[in-house]
């Protein structure tokens, strides 16, 4: 598969503005995702992948946040750096997010009807009965029943995975090339889970766009996705094809998140887990951000950081020794 | 909507009776005896024992209550002593006033004050949020009795803008003479609505445009100004709305003060004199006008509520 690329992050470094100064969220992180596909960012809480995303459409605030480096390609042009004017006309028409909790993603105070015609209305210039008209569609689209009469509720008359549906209507309303979707089903029902992870699915299909999954959950991943960039500390420590990222993992930090996945078919009375916790992002380590929690840390781990490195067939991996030893588990 | 009017007012019914107990109350816990306070201390035993029968003190406290409920329920709310008139024709003459006042008072402070919070929310520890905080502080910490006698040294003795004292009425003496002898009691009172305008619209701003649904709107793409006004200001205005509540009831004892400064014949100047004089049905009737008119701004309150935000319901 063969396709063009349709957005790439380069070397992206965001600062938070902390309480000594400016912190690294995340440092040097290079991802792309192409036309159709869906590219799978996993990593732990604070590993970086929302900021990452959030940066792509510049909608981190703008009091305590920073790109101290990096582009975003799109279109031929840096979102970063583009006219407020062309970043407005990229957010929702072209490039769409949805967020991990629709409780508060949601305006109160606001009907269904008046944000799902919001972007139809900024992006398309539709009227207002024809934005209507759309929102309905739309709402059916997401499969919420009874749409031309839910429409006019407000959001709190709505469950969770109803909200979550309404996100996505609103995402989709412009029918855009990227969508975003950050953690869409951590705050829901595990039976919810899978139903909002199908509809978007079959939406991808349908408008032909790339979604950007991001998600804790590397179950979710080898279902959903193409591709996979794992982050670990502010870091892409390895990004490759689905398939070999779970057949060969390069990376320890990958070898032990998929060895963390509980296996439903093995007796075991203990569930695997990586020792050690995430580092604060406040103090750096040197070398390997993982080499306090890597059981095969060597001396140039401590004091090398390491480079992004091609471990062959599109397949890499922030891990010298064992890209040398040629080595995958 | 009718039905939330309808709880909403039914629900305050017992506190109008109870402002209503509380405002006989009044009338006896004068210390000694009403009628001899009331008649003066030089008067003749036969004055104290007539003022003494029309008061209906001679009767005993639960005939005294239940005749002043009868009253009420008739629309009496008594007569004025040194006036010669009625409670309610007292008010009702001077009640354009005050009226034009308050609402010249409430017209001014509520966009500027609004506009204000929201800026200094918008642009949160800029120089124009420290510039907004500074106004507010002053706002709310000089007293208006002060603003006043400085306002009239320089608006109207120093530069003779607008005259220092005295009312023109609209009817009467027009609009620009109407407006002359009102904007400056006006501003005086506004000084402090806008700084606590100011401050609540910030504070309530700054909570709003943390929330997430801010950052979906931007996602959206709509603009920041969009993303503020509606998105933000909408969710804000709850807060804005009670501000502006305690804001009218505050104008009620407002007017008190900067009536008395500036020679307005409004309900506020009739209070203070019906003090000086010791006019008791005067006050008593006053105070109860007053407490209704609490309630009802906290009724009208509570039913914008339920407009500005869809989740708040009475039922």
């Amino acid at each position: 598969m063969a396709q063009q690329t349709l957005l790439s992050v380069e070397n992206l470094t965001v600062q938070f503005r902390g309480d000594a100064g400016w912190v690294n969220a995340v440092e040097g992180v290079d991802f792309a995702v192409r036309a159709g596909e869906c590219l799978g960012i996993v990593g732990e809480s604070g590993s970086g992948k929302s900021v990452s995303a959030l940066s792509i459409l510049k909608l981190h605030g703008r009091a305590n946040t920073r790109y101290a480096s990096g582009t975003i390609r799109y279109g031929g042009h840096d979102l970063l750096t583009v006219s407020q004017r062309r970043l407005r006309q990229v957010r929702g028409g072209e490039i769409a997010m949805i967020f991990q909790d629709p409780m508060s993603s949601l305006n109160p105070v606001l009907s269904i009807a008046d944000q799902i015609m919001e972007p139809l209305r900024q992006h398309q210039g539709l009227s207002a009965r024809a934005a209507r008209r759309r929102a309905v569609e739309l709402l059916e689209m997401v499969r919420i029943s009874d749409a031309s009469r839910r429409i006019d509720d407000y959001p709190h008359r709505l469950s969770g995975g109803m909200r979550q549906r309404v996100m996505i209507a609103i995402a989709v309303a412009c029918r855009p090339k990227l969508l975003i979707a950050d953690e869409p089903t951590t705050a829901l029902d595990v039976t919810i889970q899978s139903q909002i992870l199908e509809l978007l699915r079959e939406l991808q299909r349908e408008i032909g766009m790339s979604v950007i999954l991001i998600t804790h959950d590397l179950g979710v991943v080898a279902e959903f996705a193409q591709r996979v960039v794992v982050m670990y500390a502010g870091r892409v420590v390895e990004s490759a094809a689905v398939p070999a990222l779970f057949e060969r993992p390069v990376h320890p930090y990958t070898e032990g998140l998929i060895r963390a996945v509980p296996d439903p078919d093995a007796d075991v009375s203990r569930l695997a887990t990586i020792p050690g916790n995430i580092p604060d992002p406040s103090t750096p380590i040197a070398g390997c951000r993982f080499n306090p929690r890597c059981s095969e840390a060597v001396k140039s781990c401590r004091t090398e950081p390491p480079a992004l490195a091609d471990a062959g067939a599109g397949h890499f991996a922030r891990c010298p020794p064992r890209i040398a030893a040629g080595r995958t588990a | 909507m009718f039905r939330t009017i309808s709880v909403r007012l039914m629900q305050s019914i017992p506190v109008l009776l109870l402002v209503a107990v509380l405002s006989f109350i009044l009338m006896h816990l004068l210390p000694g005896d009403p009628a001899v306070v009331i008649a003066g201390a030089d008067a003749t035993p036969a004055a104290v024992e007539r003022i003494r029968r029309e008061l209906g003190l001679d009767q005993s406290i639960w005939r005294q209550l239940l005749s002043w409920f009868l009253n009420l329920a008739q629309g009496k709310f008594g007569s004025s002593l040194m006036l010669n008139q009625t409670v309610l024709s007292a008010v009702g003459e001077r009640l354009p006033v005050t009226l034009s006042l308050a609402a010249l008072s409430l017209a001014i402070p509520l966009p500027i004050g609004i506009a204000l919070g929201i800026l200094a929310a918008y642009f949160r520890s800029s120089w124009i949020d420290a510039g907004v905080m500074a106004i507010a502080l002053i706002g709310v910490s000089a007293p208006s009795f002060w603003i006043a006698i400085v306002s009239v040294i320089l608006f109207s003795v120093k530069l003779g803008w607008v005259p220092s004292a005295g009312y023109a009425p609209l009817l009467t003496a027009g609009p620009g003479a109407w407006f002359a002898s009102l904007i400056q009691p006006a501003m005086v009172l506004s000084l402090f609505q806008i700084g606590f305008l100011a401050r609540m619209t910030r504070s309530a701003m700054l909570d709003v445009l943390e929330q997430d649904f801010i950052r979906t709107a931007r996602a959206k793409g709509v603009s920041e100004w969009r993303t503020v006004g509606k998105h933000g200001f909408r969710n804000a205005l709850v807060a804005v709305v009670t501000v502006s509540g305690i804001i009218v009831s505050l104008l009620i004892g407002g007017s008190v003060v900067v009536e008395q400064v500036f020679a307005l014949p409004g309900i506020g100047r009739l209070v203070v004199q019906g003090i000086m004089a010791r006019d008791y049905p005067l006050i008593q009737g006053t105070m109860l006008l007053f407490g209704f008119a609490f309630v009802l701004i906290n009724v009208a309150v509570d039913i914008v509520y339920t407009l500005v935000d869809p989740r708040v319901r009475y039922d």
